[in-house]
């Protein structure tokens, strides 16, 4: 009998273009969407578009795998969702930090829940349209993630997180394809979804307003953020802020203060509640600590090692050493300074296009 | 792939027999039932003859019943229509709290308007108690709503002896049939009852049409404005197809009600005896024998989601619900059973079984040869099972 794969399906050109290939290559396929969020929760903007979770999605969804016969199911994960996900994201801000929200829903909720319903309903292997390659390598003897052959896509920084058990169980087929031979392939198939359009920024920020989405949120709960100084490394207050969490490293935009030079966000103290601004050199550090790890190509090294390090999604990797602390953490030491490491973000180790590993970064060494 | 359908209280496949008597109005005979010519004429004597089916099963007078769009908007009107006909005098609202959510959902938004809502708790099975009905009625009491035959677990209320209680104080009392209406008698009379809601797909009828059951005399406040059409109580062109059908299922169904009843009885005993036999903690949910309506039946398979074993009985063919259709697709229990005090887990772990007309023996003993593998897959991946065994 063939393979049965359970395709998650959002409704965009990527997963309905995956669920067609994998169907033609022999593939025994089903297609679920994951519900993630409802709009009555997350606010921002109501009326629109292709986006993820739009009813429209659904209806395409619905219309593409009826014309393939391709079972589909909608799978309510909105609790996890805001469990694992949504409140995370919201503590992360809280505390200073700036978090990949992507990474979270993948190792959480993709390859967590939705992968233990497609074994509960007979399915072996789960799919995605991410642009990315899964497969066993035998240098490393483990199942790897590497960069897909469409440089300007990859995705593999959001998926260092997952387990090789659940990357055994993993497709990617897109990873071999541009995007551009994706929306011809999708035109081939005919598929409605050929020409819509990207959704790349935080599904559940609909309006990509995320200042919006923390205050709605916290003042859902009955909470809001505290006010706070805007100041220099030597403690010059500049001006106030209103609250920690709608900073990030490295911003510039939006502090609110008139100074000769341009001044940049350098490093957010939760425990003052102080936002540090300076000029743009000392945004620059080299070293900084990891933790959440991850191993993925490796296992569990305990020996220091060469890597290419990503500290965000548009980050060009660079060369760094990455030492491994034994019970967890790492510290990461990249050979030249790079601007705005930023807490809460993923720092993701490259060997060349393949995935070693990766984590959070917690904390950056003398700034 | 065999696609074996047991889903029948969410919607029911057209009998060929429906098709056929509405055929003539979905294609030569399309007027409109208000027009005076010819063709106005033609519908208006259908429209008429399948509200004397529905007054002669029902044991009610043809005036008495008015022609809706589905269970839904009959609910709706009459629980609506009567409070607010009634809310310069009373303003308060008495529902079971196992209702289908056309009642639940309109009674919040009654509430919403400024009603007092009060709901009736229901025991281990799936009953209201008189008693409470009585403690709960007072002079404010507008109407009280219980169903006849619950759609997730297939209680059957004592509507009578409800209705009595209501209507000693003077109270309307409105009984949503839809899921009883074919499968039991339902006579208005017998049930004593002021407003009843069905639905013509539940019985092997075409979607689209509904019918309220007015008692003569009993006074409702229409929901919409235009012509009219049934009196002005339902304003809108009368959907003469669906409606047309929807008298002839009744009938038809009426016809076989017995017969009916006892296969169904039959097949389903056998089937629920079949399925707790080869399968280890299984519970049914709701009353064992006659309290039910025989072919609506739910049962929860302890440690695992009913969401699950639905998925993977659809990939092996087979059409089963959890709750009502209305509510699948979230994860929340079904409210009926947590009234029931079934446990959480065991609410999420439960299955809705509606075999009807055209299901066969074959078809639930297929049923039963491919659910203790799913179930048994679903268990050994379930941390709740470990260490049961």
């Amino acid at each position: 009998m063939n393979k049965k794969v359970l395709v998650a399906v959002s409704g965009g050109v990527d997963s309905s273009t995956t669920m067609i290939l994998l169907k033609e290559r022999g593939y025994e396929v089903v297609a679920a969407h994951m519900k993630l969020w409802d709009y009555n929760d997350v606010g921002g903007e109501t009326t629109s578009d292709g986006r993820c979770c739009s009813l429209e999605s659904i209806n395409d969804l619905h219309a593409i795998c009826n014309a393939h016969a391709i079972p589909f199911y909608v799978l309510d994960f909105t609790r996890q969702f805001r469990n694992d996900v949504i409140t995370d994201f919201v503590n992360e801000y809280r505390v200073g930090r700036t978090p990949n929200p992507c990474v979270r829903c993948n190792t959480h909720i993709k390859w967590a829940g939705f992968l233990q319903k497609a074994l509960e309903i007979g399915c072996d292997t789960i799919a995605t349209g991410h642009y990315s390659r899964v497969e066993y390598n035998a240098e490393f003897n483990r199942t790897v993630i590497r960069r897909g052959v469409d440089a300007t896509r990859d995705q593999s920084y959001a998926l260092w997180g997952l387990s090789q058990d659940a990357l055994a169980r993993t497709l990617m087929p897109l990873g071999d394809f541009t995007k551009t031979q994706v929306r011809e392939l999708a035109r081939k198939y005919n598929l409605r979804t050929a020409e819509r359009k990207e959704s790349r920024e935080i599904c559940f920020v609909a309006d990509d307003d995320y200042h919006r989405f923390l205050k709605e949120w916290e003042r859902g709960k009955g909470q809001k953020f505290t006010e706070g100084e805007i100041v220099t490394s030597d403690g010059r207050v500049l001006g106030h802020h209103e609250g920690i969490a709608f900073y990030t490293i490295g911003q510039r935009r939006g502090l609110g203060i008139s100074h000769p030079t341009p001044l940049y966000v350098r490093k957010i103290d939760p425990d003052t509640n102080r936002v540090i601004v300076g000029d743009d050199i000392d945004l620059y550090a080299q070293e900084f600590m990891v933790n959440r790890i991850n191993w993925v190509a490796l296992d569990n090294p305990i020996e220091p090692f060469s890597a290419d390090v990503k500290i965000r999604y548009l980050h060009q990797a660079a060369p760094a050493t990455v030492t491994p602390d034994g019970d967890g953490p790492a510290t990461v030491r990249f050979h030249q300074p790079e601007r705005a490491i930023t807490p809460g973000q993923s720092a993701v180790f490259y060997d060349g296009d393949i995935v070693l590993g990766g984590g959070v970064i917690d904390s950056i060494k003398n700034s | 792939m065999k696609q074996i359908y047991l889903d029948y209280n969410s919607t029911s496949p057209l009998d060929m027999r429906v098709l056929e008597v509405m055929m003539p109005y979905l294609t030569d005979k399309y007027g409109n039932a208000s027009s005076v010519h010819h063709f106005g004429r033609e519908a208006k004597t259908a429209l008429e003859r399948s509200r004397e089916q529905v007054a002669e099963t029902l044991g009610a007078e043809p005036s008495e019943i008015y022609f809706t769009s589905s269970g839904t908007e009959s609910d709706n009107l009459a629980l609506k229509g009567a409070a607010y006909y009634l809310q310069k005098k009373r303003n308060h609202v008495i529902v079971s709290s196992i209702e289908h959510h056309a009642v639940l959902m309109a009674a919040k938004a009654l509430q919403k308007e400024g009603f007092m809502v009060d709901h009736l708790s229901v025991d281990r099975e799936g009953r209201v108690s008189p008693d409470e009905l009585r403690e709960k009625l007072n002079d404010q009491t507008a109407i009280v709503s219980v169903m006849h035959a619950n759609n997730e677990v297939g209680t059957i209320q004592e509507i009578a002896a409800l209705s009595a209680i209501a209507r000693e104080r003077g109270v309307l009392f409105h009984c949503d049939a839809v899921q009883s209406v074919g499968k039991i008698p339902v006579n208005v009379d017998d049930l004593g009852v002021d407003l009843l809601a069905l639905s013509g797909h539940k019985l092997c009828g075409p979607k689209g049409a509904g019918v309220l059951y007015i008692r003569s005399g009993v006074k409702i406040t229409p929901l919409l404005q235009g012509g009219h059409h049934e009196k002005r109580r339902r304003p809108g062109t009368e959907n003469i197809p669906a409606i047309v059908g929807l008298g002839e299922a009744l009938r038809l169904a009426e016809g076989m009600r017995e017969e009916e009843h006892a296969r169904l009885a039959e097949l389903s005993d056998h089937f629920i005896n079949a399925i707790q036999t080869q399968i280890p903690h299984v519970y049914l949910n709701g009353p064992r024998h006659d309290e039910r309506i025989p072919s609506t039946f739910n049962m929860s398979f302890a440690f695992i989601e009913g969401e699950s074993i639905i998925l993977s009985l659809d990939l092996k063919g087979v059409a089963v619900a959890s709750g009502s259709a209305c509510t699948s697709g979230s994860l929340d229990p079904s409210h009926v059973l947590l009234a029931m005090d079934v446990p959480t887990e065991l609410a999420q772990g439960s299955i809705r079984f509606s075999p009807g007309r055209f299901t066969t023996r074959e078809d639930l003993d297929y049923t039963v040869s491919v659910l203790p593998e799913i179930v048994e897959r679903l268990r050994s991946m379930s941390p709740l099972y470990h260490g049961t065994g």
